[in-house]
C-alpha cells in the first residue's frame, strides 16, 4: 500500500511529462480498440450481410456441384429430394437452379451465372419479388446486383440477349430485360450473375423440378442427411469460415499498426523510466537510507511506469468511450476500392468492441508497461546506496 | 551496570579498488559509541568520515573487521536486515538535506513512519510531534522546494527522529547552511539529544559543529588521531538561553 502511494504521488509528482506518456499511451489504448474493432465489426457485418443473403441456414447442394468450377455446372442439377421440397413448400427452404450462360449487353460478351430462385422466396435476403415483374412480350425478367451492373453498364429497364444450353446441350437465346439493380454488400450473389424467376429457367433449360442447391432458412429443421438425396449439406459456418480466413488474411495490415502503436507508447515509457533512474539516484539512495531495500526500490519505480498503464486506461476511457461509441453508431466510410476485398463490406463499417477486446487490449497494454518499466530498474539492483546517495550509478 | 555500547568498531577497514590502486579509506579504525552520545568525526576532506559513518549505517560494508550496531554485525547483514536495522534504529540527515520533492514536508517525515507500519492516527501524532520540535508544525503542507535550507535541514532533522531512532548520523549537516541557520539546527540537535537521549554522530569539518559536540574524534588518512571529550559550552549557553524547550 505505501508502495503504491508513494507510486502514485510520484508519477503525479512528475507533471507534464507522466500527463505526456499517459496521453501518448491513451491514444495506443484508443487507436488499438479502434483497429481491433474495426476489423471485428468488419468481421461480423461480412458474415451477418453473408447469413442475410446467401447462407441463410446452410445449403444442400448437387453432390456435382462445385461453387468454384463452373464447368460442373452442366452436370450440377438434379430433382429436388422430397424432404427439401417439402420444406420449399413451406417457405422454409428456396432451390437455386444454376446454369452456365452469356449475355450481350450493347454487343459485348459477358459469360454468366444464370440463377433461378422463387420470386416469393422470404428465406434470402435478395429483392426477388422484382422479378415478379413481367415484362412486355416473352422477354424475360432479370435482376443484378450493383457490381454487375457497373461491370455490364446495365440499368433498370436495359434489356440484352441471353444464351444458354438447354439439357440437351442445345443452344438457345432470348432477350433478357433487368428489372431491378439490387444494392448488396454480398458481392457472391452480385459479381458475374444474374438472377430470374426458378420456374422460368427450368422451362428454358428443360430441367422441370430440378436445383443445383436449396437455401434453407435460418429457423428450419435441418432434415436428416439420409433423407436429403444424397445432397451434400454445407452448413453456415462451412461458408463463413472462408469469409474468417478472407478476414485474417487481411488483418496482417491492422496487426502491424497494433504493434507500432504499442511501441511507440512502450518507447515513451522506457525512455521515462531510463530518464528516471538516471535523474534519481539520489532519492533512490535517500529510499534505501530510510530502510527501503533496492527491491522495495525496484518495485516502487517499475510500478510507477505501470501506473502510467492505469492512469492511460482511465484518460482512454474518458475520452475514448465516448468517441468509439460514436464511432460504432455512425460507422467508418469505406473509400470505394474497398469493394474489391472479396468479401461483403457495406459503405460503412460499424466497429464492434466485445469486453473481450477491451479487457484484451488492456491487460496486454499493462503487461507490455510493466515488463518495459521493469527491464531499465534491473540497474537499481546493483546499485550501492552510497553510491545512490553521492547521485552515482553503481 | 555500565550498559552495552551503542556502537562498537575493531579494527575496521574500508579499502576502494580505484583502477589498479587501492585506496585505504578506514585503516583500523577502533572505536565505540554509549547511548546519548553527541559525538563528531571530524578532520579533512578525504580522512574516512562519511566512509565512517556510511558503515554504521549500515549502507555500507568494511572491507575487513567489523562494526557492531545495536548488536547487529554490519558486515553479516544481508540488503534486507541493513535495510531493517536503518529503518527501526538509524536516522540520517544529509548534506543536501535529501528530501523527497514531490511529497509536502508533512509527507516528508510521515516516511519513515509508513515503512514502520505505525497506524495513520499514531503517525500523524508522532509527525505533529516531530515538526513541533523543529519548529515547522505551521509548514507541514509546503513542499520542499518553497523552503529555505534552514527549513529544509529542520525538516529531514524532523524525518530523522520522527521513528524516535537509537542514533542519527548527521554527514555535513551545515554545509549549505548560514551561520545562524546552522546554529538553530545545532541547537535543536542538541536539545533533541539531550531531551529523548538519541545518540547524534557527525561527520564534519564545521567549526561551528564542533563548538556544540561533547566528544570529537579526529580521522587522518583513515585513522583515529585524537578522540576529545568536549565541553559542549555553545550548545550548554543556548540552552539555557532558550530553556531547553522548543
Amino acid at each position: 500500500m505505501t508502495i503504491l502511494r508513494l507510486a502514485f504521488k510520484n508519477l503525479l509528482g512528475a507533471g507534464l511529462r507522466t500527463w505526456l506518456n499517459v496521453f501518448v499511451l491513451s491514444l495506443s489504448f484508443v487507436l488499438i480498440i479502434f483497429s481491433q474493432g474495426l476489423l471485428d465489426g468488419l468481421n461480423k457485418q461480412a458474415e451477418e450481410a453473408m447469413v442475410a443473403a446467401e447462407v441463410a441456414g446452410g445449403h444442400f447442394q448437387h453432390p456435382a456441384y462445385d461453387p468454384y468450377d463452373p464447368l460442373s455446372l452442366t452436370d450440377a442439377h438434379g430433382s429436388v429430394p422430397e424432404s427439401l421440397a417439402a420444406l420449399a413448400t413451406a417457405g422454409k427452404a428456396a432451390p437455386v437452379l444454376v446454369i452456365q450462360g452469356t449475355i450481350y449487353p450493347g454487343g459485348r460478351l459477358f459469360t454468366v451465372r444464370v440463377k433461378g430462385i422463387d420470386p416469393g422466396q422470404t428465406v434470402v435476403n435478395i429483392p426477388t419479388s422484382f422479378l415478379s415483374a413481367a415484362p412486355a412480350g416473352d422477354e424475360i425478367p432479370v435482376l443484378i446486383g450493383e457490381r454487375m451492373a457497373k461491370m455490364t453498364g446495365l440499368k433498370a429497364g436495359d434489356a440484352f440477349t441471353l444464351q444458354w444450353r438447354d439439357a440437351r446441350g442445345t443452344f438457345d437465346a432470348r432477350e433478357a430485360t433487368v428489372v431491378e439493380v439490387m444494392k448488396t454488400s454480398v458481392q457472391t450473389i452480385d459479381s458475374g450473375q444474374i438472377w430470374m424467376p426458378l420456374a422460368r429457367l427450368r422451362e428454358m433449360t428443360g430441367l422441370a423440378g430440378e436445383a443445383t442447391f436449396v437455401v434453407l432458412a435460418q429457423n428450419a429443421a435441418r432434415p436428416a442427411d439420409g433423407a436429403a438425396g444424397g445432397w451434400v449439406f454445407r452448413s453456415s459456418n462451412d461458408f463463413l469460415s472462408d469469409v474468417r480466413a478472407m478476414v485474417e488474411s487481411k488483418s496482417a495490415g491492422s496487426s502491424i499498426l497494433y504493434a507500432i502503436f504499442l511501441a511507440l507508447a512502450m518507447l515513451a515509457i522506457f525512455d521515462t523510466q531510463v530518464l528516471a533512474i538516471f535523474h534519481r539516484r539520489r532519492e533512490m539512495g535517500t529510499l534505501m537510507a530510510l530502510g527501503f531495500t533496492r527491491g522495495k526500490v525496484i518495485g516502487l519505480f517499475t510500478l510507477e511506469g505501470m501506473l502510467n498503464g492505469v492512469l492511460a486506461a482511465l484518460v482512454a476511457a474518458a475520452y475514448g468511450i465516448p468517441l468509439l461509441s460514436w464511432m460504432a453508431r455512425t460507422g467508418w466510410a469505406l473509400p470505394g476500392n474497398m469493394d474489391s476485398y472479396g468479401f461483403a463490406i457495406g459503405e460503412r463499417i460499424f466497429p464492434a468492441y466485445g469486453l473481450g477486446l477491451v479487457a484484451g487490449t488492456t491487460a496486454l497494454v499493462l503487461l507490455v508497461t510493466t515488463i518495459v518499466s521493469f527491464l531499465p530498474t534491473r540497474r537499481i539492483a546493483k546499485l550501492k546506496p552510497t553510491d545512490a546517495l553521492r547521485g552515482r550509478m553503481t | 551496570m555500565t550498559e552495552r555500547p551503542l556502537i562498537v568498531t575493531k579494527d575496521l577497514k574500508k579499502i576502494y579498488a580505484m583502477g589498479p590502486h587501492k585506496l585505504e579509506a578506514l585503516a583500523g579504525v577502533n572505536l565505540s559509541f554509549d547511548k546519548g552520545e553527541f559525538a563528531g568525526l571530524v578532520g579533512p576532506s578525504g580522512s574516512g568520515k562519511t566512509t565512517l559513518l556510511n558503515i554504521i549505517g549500515s549502507l555500507d560494508t568494511p572491507t575487513e573487521g567489523s562494526a557492531v550496531v545495536m548488536g547487529q554485525r554490519i558486515e553479516t547483514l544481508t540488503h534486507k536486515e541493513a535495510a531493517r536495522l536503518r529503518n527501526r534504529h538509524i536516522g540520517f540527515i544529509f548534506q543536501t538535506f535529501n528530501l523527497l520533492p514531490v511529497y509536502s514536508v508533512y509527507e516528508n517525515v510521515e516516511f519513515a513512519l509508513l515503512l514502520l507500519g505505525d497506524p495513520p492516527a499514531v503517525r500523524r501524532r508522532k509527525v505533529m510531534a516531530a515538526l513541533d520540535w523543529v519548529h515547522l508544525a505551521d509548514r507541514a503542507k509546503s513542499k520542499p522546494a518553497q523552503l529555505s535550507g534552514g527549513q529544509s535541514q529542520r525538516v529531514a532533522i524532523a524525518r530523522a527522529i520522527v521513528k524516535e531512532p537509537d542514533i542519527v548520523l548527521a554527514d555535513e549537516p551545515t554545509a549549505n547552511l548560514d551561520a545562524e541557520n546552522s546554529h538553530n539546527i545545532l541547537q535543536t540537535m542538541e536539545r533533541l539529544n539531550r531531551e529523548l537521549g538519541t545518540t547524534f554522530i557527525f561527520a564534519t569539518h564545521d567549526p561551528k559543529v564542533m563548538q556544540y559536540l561533547r566528544r570529537k574524534i579526529t580521522l587522518v588518512d583513515g585513522r583515529v588521531t585524537a578522540d576529545e571529550a568536549m565541553d559542549g559550552r555553545v550548545a550548554a549557553a543556548a540552552s539555557s538561553a532558550t530553556g531547553g524547550t522548543p
